[in-house]
């Protein structure tokens, strides 16, 4: 038992990807997907518990060592050059995306009463925002979603992360 | 005499309105039009001497709003029928406001929320992920209709043995090709063109999966890849997801 949370621990550490419990389950014999997920929620205690600089999160579906967000400060004097920020445009563009997918240009357009074109662009080549497919009406429009990458950078394990609107609406009330 | 200009900048009509509502402590669901709509000409006209880009959007709701008005002072429409209690002309703009706003607050939100790079940091992560064709090693360029038509010519030519082309009853349809093709994609990340073709070499399959890749890459969903000129053509999904 507590080879196999080393195993998976060393799992982790390793993997470029959040790792998810179906590639352990792949990598470790004789093991299930309950048993792995079990595993990883021990493993999160124990970061959590010693204090720990790193913690284990679940993002976008796997699992991934992450430092802790208040200890950026000191990361950031290690890493060169600013992170690259999104501009509020952008911050909009996705957030209609993220909470109203899979959805065409001309809704986006719509809710934030602009031409979007440019600022989807932009998502669009970060690889936060991908074409899912296109709609079934004239003109074929283009309908777009959120990436793996989107979660992977926001944080999330899932979408459902995410306040919902009613919560965001009923907060302006 | 010197003045000085601090100017917001908006993220369009919709916001310059809502920072009008808030600036002068209006009740959303009841906006003075004249009001309104004299502050925000103003802001255009402002905008406009300072020659700032002026998009189209923000005359459109410049006319948006003057016609409200305008709708304001007339008397209701008799024609429109006595049962309805002539609906408020401001209705929509006040629903398209508020639906704005919380997209605003959304936005907020996940601008707070601990980001990638910026505080929370994974272990001595480059800047970006590599992407499934940049951890093949070698350097793979993007390939074009030409090069899959040539590919194409190849593998028929390989497999063109008459014995071999038997009639098969089995109906397969271009959608359900495609369908299968993005299946196997999602599940393998990279498939080769002869690979996706499978063992199974009767000619219509091999058409079927050529133009389902070609549908699929006209609707940029999948993207081809080479090695160098005659390697082996891998296909992507265009995202990962």
């Amino acid at each position: 038992m507590e080879e196999k949370v080393a195993i998976i621990e060393a799992l982790i550490f390793a993997s470029e990807t959040p790792l998810t419990a179906e590639r352990v389950v792949e990598i470790l014999p004789g093991t299930d997907k309950k048993e792995i997920v079990l595993l990883f929620g021990e493993l999160v205690r124990e970061y959590e518990q010693r204090g720990s600089g790193v913690c284990l999160r679940e993002i976008a579906g796997g699992f991934q060592f992450r430092t802790r967000a208040d200890l950026a400060p000191w990361i950031r004097k290690l890493k060169t050059g600013r992170p690259a920020m999104l501009s509020q445009a952008a911050l909009e563009t996705l957030a209609v995306v993220a909470y109203r997918q899979p959805l065409v240009k001309a809704e986006i357009d719509r809710i934030r009463g602009v031409d979007v074109s440019g600022a989807l662009k932009g998502l669009l080549e970060k690889k936060l925002v991908r074409i899912v497919g296109r709609k079934d009406v004239p003109g074929k429009p283009i309908i777009y979603g959120t990436t793996r990458k989107f979660l992977e950078v926001f944080n999330l394990r899932d979408l459902s992360e995410l306040p919902t609107l009613r919560e965001l609406k009923d907060l302006q009330e | 005499m010197s003045y000085e200009i601090k100017l917001d900048i908006f993220e369009g009509p919709l916001d310059l309105l809502l920072y009008l509502i808030r600036k002068n402590e209006i009740d959303i669901y009841n906006i003075p039009i004249a009001l309104i709509t004299a502050q925000y000409l103003a802001y255009l006209e402002m905008m406009r001497s300072l020659n700032l880009d002026l998009a189209g959007e923000y005359l459109v709701l410049a006319s948006t709003l003057i016609h409200i008005k305008s709708k304001l002072l007339l008397p209701p429409d008799e024609s429109e029928g006595e049962e309805e209690e002539g609906e408020d002309p401001r209705a929509e703009l006040v629903q398209q406001l508020l639906e704005y706003q919380i997209f605003k607050e959304a936005a907020l939100r996940l601008e707070n929320r601990p980001l990638l790079e910026r505080d929370v940091f994974t272990r001595g992560a480059p800047g970006e992920a590599p992407s499934a064709a940049e951890e093949e090693g070698e350097a793979m360029m993007e390939v074009g209709v030409f090069e899959l038509v040539a590919a194409f010519r190849r593998i028929v030519a390989g497999f063109d043995r008459p014995e071999e082309l038997e009639i098969d009853a089995e109906k397969m349809s271009l959608a359900d090709r495609i369908n299968e093709i993005m299946e196997m994609l999602s599940e393998k990340q990279q498939m080769t063109f002869v690979e996706l073709i499978g063992d199974r070499t009767d000619r219509r399959r091999i058409i079927y999966t050529f133009l389902a890749i070609l549908e699929l890459m006209k609707l940029r969903m999948i993207r081809a890849y080479q090695s160098g000129p005659f390697g082996a053509i891998r296909l992507f999904l265009a995202v990962e997801g």
